[in-house]
């Protein structure tokens, strides 16, 4: 199971930098989710990864680590909404730079140079 | 009450924020003005009662919900983060001032964006928690996000995308960070971890080193240290002036960060792992500051000069952090309070000349006249004499008081030669600047645009601003047995420890 779960966390890091260094937004956004799907998998597992323990006190002889989970969850939220700013910042600069380069040089378009 | 109190700086401006948006101050914007002034007011109080009520008695363990220390979050109001939590809400109210003269009404929620940016800023500087100072990031994060595209042209889009990118894979490095730190330590909390990193043994050194050496990149990105610093430039050109100012305390987040971890967590008590930062943040400082000089010998407009002053002064507060030892840190605290404010004043002067200047705005150009030459060129004098180390300024004391810190440490033999050439070039580019914003006219422009006068709310932001300096020099005394004070109590980690693992109750 640690082979599996590492190696997931490993590839979904690998894409998710491989994605932030493409130039435009669009896969730079994926890149950043897949980086924080990751970061997400990774801090669960900081608790140390066991299967058949209780979550809940008084249900079982033996306890998951609470803490990572409540860790997760909050990063879960955070992680979302940064997302969604990301997005519509993305939009509002494919609109206001027309184009979507992450830094933004005004390229100009076949209509602009007519 | 008084058990609460150093929970008070956070709590209030979130309800300031959360005030702003309802119907009678969201509506009206008199209104909207007359309480944001007044509630930023009742935080910096609130900030100043709490600083003294720490300063005559201990530091104030406050447990959030009564989950004591390990276990639950708390809040930790010694001398340093009340410090820090005061300059904070000192630069908010002088903001939200600035901000009625007209600059709040070039977008919309100004106000409760300042008041949730201080009270991230705030949250940061009290928390004594690790995973709960990255929350605290991400609140000030998100709020200057909006901040940054407030009033936003092309330029400022493109800037805001670039940092909106760059934190947001920050946040993921910090979270892998404290997953690490976690896994190995099984706690997150500063002063648990700083009793636990001695007693790791074997690999787990090695995994703690990492989890801390991943800091740093954090760190040094919210901070603007040298390879991750190429943001700050741009953001700060392209924000408005007037957050721009309010941005100067958000690089200090990162430096406090460090001196925090890397004195209490990974300092002289920390075994195998003492000092394993320090190679890294003085050679980078270092660097920085040199980068910083280049950058404000080679910049084409105000801001974007002043930005690279952030710059040189990250580098010198990170050099600091680096030699750590107790007059250093406190030599570190009074540049810091320093170097904030007269930043923070530099950008909002480039405003006023901006205004006044017409088309050219801050460009180091030959221009129009600024329509009140005295009134601001004596404002620019005292703000460069203070920001390049002149006497009689709060720069020069800050100056003579760094030097005179690592004289005894070998460093000095490096240090001191990089810091004052770097302060020549200071001297240059800022003479340089005032030459060409106030005396290089263009001749059919010479004549001053009628009615740009500043307006006098935004004067007296700034005079508030440009006080602190001079005012700094005639009570250094004082000032300076404070930060002493300060750095020992920082680099008196037992002593902390045991008053947050068993006073949280």
């Amino acid at each position: 199971m640690e082979v599996l779960y590492a190696s997931c966390v490993g590839v979904l890091v690998a894409c998710g930098i491989y994605l932030i260094l493409r130039a435009r937004t669009f896969p730079v956004v994926l890149g950043l989710t897949m980086l924080s799907y990751a970061v997400n998998l990774f801090l669960f597992s900081s608790g140390r990864l066991t299967i058949n323990k209780a979550a809940v006190l008084g249900t079982g002889s033996e306890y998951a680590d609470p803490l990572p989970q409540a860790l997760v969850l909050t990063a879960i939220v955070i992680g979302f909404a940064m997302t969604a700013f990301v997005v519509i910042l993305a939009i509002r600069g494919r609109a206001d730079l027309g184009n979507d380069h992450v830094d933004g040089h005004l390229v100009k378009s076949s209509k602009e140079q007519k | 009450m008084i058990q609460h109190l150093a929970s008070l700086p956070i709590l209030i401006p979130m309800l300031a924020g959360v005030i702003l948006l309802m119907p009678p101050c969201g509506k009206n914007l008199h209104i909207r003005r007359v309480s944001s002034v007044i509630l930023s007011i009742v935080t910096l109080l609130v900030s100043a009662y709490l600083l003294f009520h720490v300063n005559s008695t201990a530091p104030l363990v406050y447990a959030i919900g009564d989950w004591s220390a390990p276990f639950g979050i708390v809040l930790v109001a010694d001398r340093l983060a009340t410090l820090l939590v005061l300059l904070t809400s000192f630069l908010g109210a002088v903001v939200v001032l600035y901000s009625c003269a007209g600059d709040d009404k070039k977008g919309s929620f100004f106000h409760p964006l300042v008041h949730f940016l201080v009270l991230g800023v705030n949250g940061a500087f009290l928390t004594g928690d690790v995973f709960n100072l990255f929350v605290f990031f991400e609140v000030l994060l998100i709020a200057s996000y909006s901040l940054l595209m407030h009033a936003g042209n092309k330029q400022s889009t493109r800037a805001a995308l670039q940092y909106v990118i760059l934190n947001l894979i920050g946040s993921s490095v910090f979270l892998i960070a404290l997953g690490v730190l976690y896994g190995v330590l099984g706690t997150l909390n500063i002063a648990d971890l700083a009793q636990k990193v001695p007693q790791l043994t074997g690999d787990d050194v090695y995994l703690a080193k990492i989890g801390g050496l991943l800091l740093i990149v954090v760190f040094a990105l919210k901070g603007a240290l040298l390879p991750l610093h190429l943001w700050l430039p741009n953001t700060y050109a392209s924000a408005m002036p007037l957050v721009a100012a309010l941005f100067a305390i958000m690089t200090k987040v990162g430096v406090y960060a460090m001196l925090r971890v890397y004195t209490v967590i990974f300092g002289d008590n920390a075994g195998e792992l003492a000092h394993m930062a320090q190679p890294w943040l003085w050679g980078l400082a270092l660097a920085t500051i040199v980068m910083g000089g280049i950058g404000v010998l080679a910049s084409q407009d105000f801001r974007k000069l002043i930005a690279n002053l952030v710059v040189v002064s990250v580098g010198t507060l990170v050099a600091l952090v680096a030699i750590q030892n107790i007059s250093a840190t406190a030599a570190l605290l009074y540049y810091l309070v320093h170097s904030t404010i007269i930043c923070a004043a530099l950008f909002l002067i480039a405003d006023l000349i901006a205004q006044q200047r017409g088309k050219v705005a801050d460009r180091l150009v030959a221009g129009r006249a600024v329509a009140q030459p005295y009134l601001l060129g004596t404002c620019f004098v005292v703000a460069a004499l203070a920001v390049v180390g002149m006497p009689p300024l709060s720069g020069f004391v800050g100056k003579v008081w760094i030097l005179k810190s690592t004289l005894d440490s070998e460093k000095a033999m490096l240090f001191w030669p990089i810091y004052l050439v770097s302060s020549l070039a200071l001297l240059v580019a800022v003479s340089r600047a005032g030459t060409s914003l106030f005396w290089d006219h263009t001749h059919k422009d010479s004549e001053a645009i009628e009615g740009t006068k500043a307006h006098p709310v935004k004067v007296i932001a700034v005079v508030a601003l440009l006080a602190c300096s001079p005012l700094m020099v005639v009570f250094a005394g004082p000032i300076s047995d404070y930060m002493l004070a300060t750095s020992e109590q920082l680099f008196d980690i037992n002593t902390s420890i045991n008053a947050v693992l068993q006073g949280g109750q």
